[in-house]
């Protein structure tokens, strides 16, 4: 193609995303020709490395796929291949999973609001200029994070890549003493938390919303992390076994990565903004009244107010932490025995971003087959896309510097991890 | 569970699973055993909030990764962060948006750097999904580790590790 009369950006980095993408705009005559987000993903490198390797590895090799969501990687491994041997562990076994979870969407959901996000609405290049002026802010982000990384080194070890999950439960499980030594800093997190959604709803929000097909795990009793149904908010809902007959992904020529879709509708939504709108009242009550004092509907369409919407979830993890060390009782044993069988298993967590789907083949002996990996912010490629198209077409007025902040910004919504991959994000609006 | 704080810390930052980018980790592994008893020594991931944790209190801290900074692959970098502000290219090679030059970065402007920072960076030249370091790469892993002991030998407070 040939771009002679292009007036063509390039702009330095796409900051304050996890790894490295790219993003092309195209305008042509005033109109937006064309929006793609390049980015490069590792799953396939993971699927070809699990190949071969015994079921027993999955849940710490997948781990290894993104370090800033480890236990989304393994508690959707393991639910997987418990799957597939038949295996459901209970009690205080998935409520310790539960709680792990909830150390992670702590840490993730703190990281995202104040160290990726903030700055774009308070108008700071990054978080280092902001700590100029908000330096008390930055360390409550900080010290929020940082509550969510105990949870995860009490649970899983050690707080990046936990090495003390396993299929069937954990190698050691804590005393209720132990993790009791949780409960002071959980109740400051959890007022910070609502101090956090107080401090986001005063940020000003672009005018923005598009009409979503929102997807989300939904349980009957809980907000779901680890189990339920997939729903969407237009008529999906199915079993996570059946994901595949109604979730295609195609290669996109541009990129390593997969386009997920839904059969026939397209486009899809994942992540905190599609829990909320699906499963708003299986959060505690205490969530739902940061959510409304925040300003927040019943309902959100604006991705904009994702930021709001993690910080009414990272209220709920805290107060669902605190819930899940109250209730604890001390499983017997720290994990359910497995016996490989020749089966195929599923499984699919709520990561911070979003569902993340797993899929495994097992031969007689446990060892793997085949895997297949779909990561929440390749189901949200295209509607990132569509998002760019539709907001870049009315303000094309605006000087490029201005829009290509304001583009950052509304991919940033989605907080797409793309650590896995690589680097530079370059933002490039090309102009005939 | 906590490790307590000591005054030396020896970071080795990276991702084993993005080839190069394996390249800090690779150094701290080859010095295990080599380094001095009372020096912490640290494998992260590079997201910079832990490393602002991993470093809390600590009086010297020497930290490892791998770099892009367009220079020869192989090439070994030292910067005193306390003398000189990062470069930004030495963020590029982080797969983290906070990595090790934010925060870095960070606790500067909130005046929380420790008394001495000292930051190695190896010039990577394949960052895509792999386990193995690049023949350039892995080549100057020895001169890098054999820098850092040096220098952390050097140090005031760390104690060489006893033989016995």
């Amino acid at each position: 193609m040939k771009h002679v009369n292009a007036k063509s950006f390039k702009v330095d980095l796409l900051a304050r995303v996890e790894g490295e993408g790219g993003f092309g705009i195209k305008i042509k005559d005033q109109s937006v020709k064309e929006v793609k987000l390049n980015i490069f993903e590792p799953p396939r490198f993971f699927e070809a490395f699990l190949r071969g390797r015994k079921f027993s590895e999955a849940p710490d090799i997948t781990a290894r796929i993104c370090g800033i969501c480890p236990v989304a990687y393994q508690m959707s491994a393991c639910h997987a291949v418990e799957d597939a041997f038949g295996v459901h562990p209970e009690g205080a076994i998935r409520e310790l999973r539960r709680l792990l979870y909830c150390g992670e969407w702590i840490e993730s959901h703190a990281l995202h609001i104040y160290m990726l996000h903030a700055p774009d609405f308070l108008g700071y290049e990054d978080v280092i200029q902001m700590a100029k002026d908000h330096a008390d802010t930055v360390q409550r982000g900080l010290r929020l994070k940082k509550i969510g990384n105990a949870i995860m080194t009490l649970l899983g070890g050690r707080e990046i890549h936990p090495i003390n999950v396993r299929v069937g439960g954990f190698y050691r499980v804590p005393t209720r003493t132990q993790l009791q030594t949780l409960e002071e800093d959980l109740k400051w997190a959890r007022d910070a938390a609502l101090e956090t959604a107080r401090w986001v709803a005063t940020f000003t929000f672009p005018d923005f919303q598009r009409d979503y097909e929102f997807v989300a795990l939904r349980h009957p009793r809980e907000y779901a992390l680890n189990e339920g149904r997939l729903v969407s908010n237009k008529g999906l809902d199915i079993a996570i076994s059946e994901y595949e007959q109604h979730f295609a992904e195609e290669h996109v020529q541009r990129s390593n990565a997969l386009h997920s879709a839904i059969n026939e509708r397209g486009a899809y939504f994942v992540g905190p903004l599609a829990r909320y709108n699906l499963n708003f009242e299986m959060l505690s009550p205490l969530a739902q009244g940061a959510a409304r004092e925040a300003g927040l509907k019943r309902e959100c369409r604006n991705p904009f107010q994702g930021i709001l919407v993690r910080a009414v979830e990272t209220v709920y993890a805290c107060d669902e932490a605190l819930r899940i060390i109250a209730d604890y009782e001390m499983p017997a044993k720290p994990y359910l025995e497995v016996t490989p069988r020749v089966d195929t298993g599923y499984g699919c967590t709520e990561a911070p971003r979003g569902i993340l789907y797993h899929k495994y083949r097992f031969d007689e002996r446990g060892v793997i087959l085949s895997a297949k990996i779909v990561p929440p912010t390749a189901q949200n490629l295209k509607t990132i896309e569509d998002d760019l198209a539709a907001f870049v077409s009315t303000r094309l007025h605006l000087p490029n510097d201005r829009l290509e902040w304001q583009c950052e910004q509304a991919i940033r919504n989605y907080d797409p991890c793309i650590s896995c991959a690589t680097h530079f994000l370059k933002v490039r609006i090309e102009r005939e | 569970m906590t490790v307590p704080a000591q005054s030396v810390v020896f970071i080795g930052v990276g991702n084993p699973f993005r080839s190069d980018d394996g390249a800090g980790r690779a150094v701290l592994r080859r010095l295990r055993g080599a380094i001095p008893s009372g020096v912490k020594v640290l494998e992260e991931t590079g997201d910079g909030a832990e490393l602002l944790e991993a470093w809390e209190g600590a009086d010297c801290v020497i930290l490892v990764d791998a770099v892009q900074s367009g220079a020869p692959p192989g090439t070994i970098h030292r910067l005193d962060a306390k003398l000189e502000k990062l470069p930004i290219w030495f963020s590029h090679s982080s797969t983290h948006a906070f990595g090790v030059a934010e925060a870095i970065e960070l606790a500067r402007t909130m005046g929380e750097l420790p008394e001495r920072l000292v930051v190695y960076g190896i010039e990577g030249l394949d960052f895509s999904a792999g386990t193995e370091l690049s023949p350039e790469v892995a080549e100057v892993v020895p001169a890098a580790a054999n820098l850092i002991l040096q220098e952390i030998l050097h140090l005031p407070a760390a104690q060489p590790a006893s033989p016995f």
